[in-house]
């Protein structure tokens, strides 16, 4: 669907709601109705605050039937390729793309026309929309989409080290928390064996024309039990990807948690590639978004929260993933207003009082500085690249004119020796090309990451101070009810009385809760806020040795090559 | 016989042609000058002069215009380079291409060969203006010459229709070709070699940024981790800063060996080029000298004779002169070629072996890191 200039998404969303008339937990599928915007790294957990919004103000009623319940795979028929025969693709390092079986899709066919945007940088507004999604279907309400049901964790941290149960202490000051956990989970950071690889390999692309996509081979290999084997794979599209970020998102339970943004759609990208995969630039698209989607899983196994996840152990297990459909979060909604709501959020901090609050409020700071200068860095390691692809250009001309130059050269030994000059100068620009290259993987996308990923961390940051406005507003509906309790008693009227009694007490329940909440939500920033530092120093630190590998390997080769044409100079006489 | 040798022993240079530097420039304002020094011949020291670009081309322009030197539009006379230009348009830049880069050194290194073209030339050094550029200490008289067969103008209005002339002589015939492709290509590679070192150029700047640009992620702090993210950052710009100077060697290396060989070797081919035209042209007057004579009625026939005689006499000392320059060119060219592709063979490995020490270097020490 071709929206751009719209001014209301029509697109299908799948929403889990509760339905107000019934309190029970719905699925439908609805028109997300929101102005058709992008902001690709959104931080997690922005998405609730604006479907509330947009739901309280539409009133409209759900459909009574609902079509959440597409995953049964007889959709669509697989000769199932993906067993790797064989094949080990852990056997080096390096996931180089393999010679795989050719496999069919991921689902069933359907239309995943991207619509036109511009490439867009992290967390800046503009007129993008993309529509994964197929038919229209009927006017639906956006209603509030809520957390994943199905708790599994229970809200308390289920560590992958599951010896010592390191679920959250009893005490209940803010202070003596933090006490004890900072230094358990500092003992919990050091040991850091994660028993999970994954790789994302073998980009193909799937169907014809504007239905094409691309179907990654997503590999794992671990000894964890929680897993069905050792050794598995399975075929995902980059919406799947995408949908798995949503559904983590929204949960409740990792709220707090820093979960790794995947890589932004785009839709110039996937357009180019729909045309044709053969073209250079469509191979770099499509290999940065594969490398990228790798360092995505990645990061998600590494982590102790979200390895145990069941939807991630789906994503990584299932063979057939239900279509996301909801990826319209990651483009949708007013988004300006999430941004306003976001900054209203912190301004709020500023009126608590709590003694924990300046590590808040000084990492806040921190992330945001930091944020601006990995852009500057990514601003000039851009130009580097883009100077060094000029280079092999360049290059190559040049030793084109060698070429010529060389062959109208009467004097033999002249002759030859320029045209081993070209040649030495063609195996120049393909240095040329590797370092370029490096400098990019290596470089400008680890840049990027950490961007979005610092995206992330301030998306953390936000909802503590979420569930802190939940907590506060909480307590002043408590007030509220009580007011209206004395009153009551005042009017006389003994059976209105006991409903109010009733709220009360759920509603003290409820500041309990939410103060619970937000006091296992701060030690989890802090926790994850810890962990993101020592991960940055140590990625940082492993690429940078890794790009100098590869000058040195470069270098080595380029002395070979003077070494080789050194003879030929010599030998014009 | 005595006067001859009389004069070319009063015209013969008294510096060592092979010694003559020009080992500064001046700037003031716009001006530049040149300082040029030579070793004297009788080996009591040295001449020290200073020179502007007009004052140069006061010199070819006396070479150019040489009267009673037999067969002198046969020569290949010594390219100078364009006038430089304080701030040079864009324009100017692309017409001085490796002659504008790094602080007009490669500019001096190009009026240095000029000037030792010139005096080792046997026709050219023998010219008393020779000697007086490089060894009288006021600046040479700068009055335009009026009377100039080189003057460029006419030869572009009158002449571009001579350039096809067909050729009597298989020599000259198949030198004309070859020099009209060789010209064309060279000057292609030298431009083509420009790009690639303007672009070099540019990617030293972005690592110096890049450089730079860490630094200002470098935090004062007692975190640990941020303060190993710090170490981090210091050692990158480390590296940085090591790729930066790798690559700015490298670009000076281009410019300084093969840069200045293409473009020395192109500006030849377009001297010989030049020449070869003047000797197209002189064939053209030749044969209509021949027709002249055939058809002139017996008036005028004695004095049409004369005319086709000194014509015939001038052409066969052109081509003498311009055989003889052709077969050096040629000869020095490929020596020239060999001599700078070897210089610029060694430097670039010798960079491309301190480059790999210095990344191993960085390698270690960020292993090493904890």
């Amino acid at each position: 669907m071709r929206l751009g200039f719209f001014t209301q998404c029509y697109c299908t969303v799948e929403i889990s709601h509760r339905c107000l008339r019934t309190q029970e937990w719905r699925t439908s599928r609805g028109r997300c109705s929101r102005p058709p915007f992008l902001i690709p790294s959104l931080p997690p957990g922005t998405l609730s605050l604006t479907t509330r919004a947009m739901a309280s103000s539409s009133d409209r009623n759900p459909p009574p039937f609902s079509v959440s319940e597409q995953s049964e795979p007889g959709l669509s028929d697989m000769a199932d390729g993906d067993s790797d025969d064989g094949e080990d693709i852990f056997v080096s390092n390096s996931f180089q793309n393999h010679p795989a079986s050719v496999s069919r899709g991921v689902s069933q066919p359907e239309v995943a026309a991207d619509l036109f945007s511009e490439e867009a940088a992290a967390a800046k507004p503009n007129g993008v929309h993309s529509d994964d999604d197929d038919d229209d279907d009927d006017d639906d309400l956006f209603a509030e989409a809520q957390a994943d049901l199905s708790s599994d964790t229970s809200g308390s941290s289920a560590r992958k080290d599951l010896s010592t149960s390191s679920g959250l202490p009893s005490a209940r000051s803010p202070a003596d928390l933090l006490h004890t956990s900072l230094e358990q989970l500092e003992e919990e950071e050091a040991k850091d064996s994660f028993d999970v690889d994954v790789a994302v390999t073998n980009p193909e692309k799937v169907g014809d024309g504007m239905n094409a996509y691309v179907a990654y081979k997503v590999s794992t290999r671990t000894s964890l039990p929680m897993f069905k084997s050792k050794v598995f794979t399975a075929r995902r599209r980059f919406s799947d990807f995408l949908g798995l970020y949503e559904k983590l998102s929204a949960k409740q339970s990792l709220h707090g948690c820093i979960i790794p943004p995947p890589p932004e759609k785009s839709v110039v990208g996937m357009t180019k590639v729909k045309v044709g995969m053969d073209d250079p630039s469509s191979v770099e698209f499509v290999e940065k978004r594969r490398a990228a989607l790798e360092r995505y899983l990645q990061r998600i196994v590494s982590h102790p929260l979200l390895l145990q996840d069941p939807d991630v152990r789906e994503f990584l297990e299932r063979e057939d993933l239900p279509r996301a459909v909801n990826t319209q979060a990651l483009s949708g909604a007013g988004f300006l207003k999430m941004i306003n709501r976001a900054s209203d959020a912190v301004s709020k901090m500023t009126i608590k009082m709590n003694e924990s609050d300046s590590w808040f409020e000084d990492k806040f700071q921190e992330v945001d500085m930091e944020e601006q200068q990995l852009r500057k860095l990514q601003a000039v390691v851009d130009s580097l690249v883009n100077h060094r692809k000029e280079l092999c250009v360049n290059t190559a001309v040049f030793a084109k004119s060698i070429a010529m130059l060389g062959n109208s050269e009467d004097n033999t030994a002249l002759s030859r020796a320029l045209s081993q000059l070209a040649e030495v100068e063609d195996k120049m620009e393909q240095l040329h090309q590797e370092q370029a290259g490096s400098d990019f993987f290596i470089f400008a996308e680890l840049l990027a990451d950490y961007i979005r990923l610092l995206g992330a961390v301030r998306g953390c940051f936000d909802q503590r101070v979420r569930a802190w406005q939940r907590w506060q507003e909480a307590q002043s509906t408590l007030q509220k009810k009580r007011e209206a309790e004395a009153k009551l008693l005042w009017a006389n009227k003994p059976d209105k009385l006991q409903q109010a009694k009733e709220e009360i007490t759920e509603w003290e329940t409820k500041v309990t809760q939410y103060e619970r909440d937000f006091d296992r939500i701060g030690m989890t920033v802090r926790k994850e806020v810890l962990r993101f530092e020592k991960q940055k120093a140590k990625d940082f630190k492993s690429q940078i040795i890794k790009y100098l590998e590869a000058m040195l390997q470069s270098q080595q080769r380029l002395i070979k090559f003077w070494e080789a044409f050194q003879p030929e100079a010599k030998a014009i006489a | 016989m005595m006067q001859e040798e009389a004069n070319e022993a009063t015209s013969v240079l008294s510096v060592y042609g092979h010694t003559i530097k020009v080992t500064e420039v001046l700037q003031d304002g716009d001006t530049l000058t040149f300082i040029i020094v030579s070793q004297k011949l009788s080996g009591t020291g040295e001449y020290h002069v200073d020179r502007t670009y007009e004052d140069f081309e006061w010199l070819q322009q006396h070479l150019y215009a040489q009267e009673d030197v037999p067969g002198l539009q046969g020569v290949i006379f010594p390219p100078l380079p364009v006038r430089p230009q304080v701030n040079a348009s864009a324009k100017v830049m692309k017409q001085l291409g490796f002659l504008g880069l790094g602080e007009w050194q490669p500019y001096c290194k190009a009026l240095e060969t000029f000037l030792r073209q010139v005096a080792a030339h046997s026709i050219l050094r023998k010219n008393k203006t020779v000697e007086v550029f490089l060894t009288s200490t006021d600046p040479p008289g700068r009055q335009k010459l009026r009377r100039n067969i080189f003057n460029r103008l006419s030869q572009a209005v009158e002449g571009l229709w001579k350039e096809g002339h067909k050729d009597v002589d298989e020599f000259f015939h198949t030198e004309r070709d070859h020099n009209l492709v060789l010209t064309g290509h060279t000057r292609t590679a030298a431009e083509k070699f420009l790009d690639v070192v303007l672009t070099e150029q540019k990617i030293a700047v972005a690592c110096g940024h890049f450089a730079a640009a860490l630094h200002i992620c470098v935090e004062n702090g007692e975190d640990p981790e941020k303060k190993a993210f710090s170490r981090v950052c210091v050692k990158l710009s480390e590296v940085f800063d090591s790729i930066k100077k790798n690559m700015t060697s490298i670009a000076v290396n281009d410019m300084n060996t093969l840069g200045l060989a293409l473009d020395l070797d192109s500006r030849y081919l377009e001297a010989e080029k030049e020449m070869l035209f003047r000797r197209t042209c002189k064939l053209v007057e030749l044969e209509n000298a021949r027709k002249n004579a055939e058809r002139a009625k017996p008036v005028k026939k004695n004095a049409m004779e004369e005319v086709k005689k000194a014509a015939e006499g001038e052409f066969e000392q052109i081509c003498k002169v311009a055989k003889q320059e052709i077969v050096q060119l040629n000869q020095e060219r490929v020596e020239m070629l060999q001599k700078n592709l070897i210089q610029w063979c060694e430097q670039q490995l010798q960079t491309a072996k301190e480059g790999a020490d210095a990344y191993n270097q960085h390698l270690q020490a960020f292993i090493a890191m904890a």
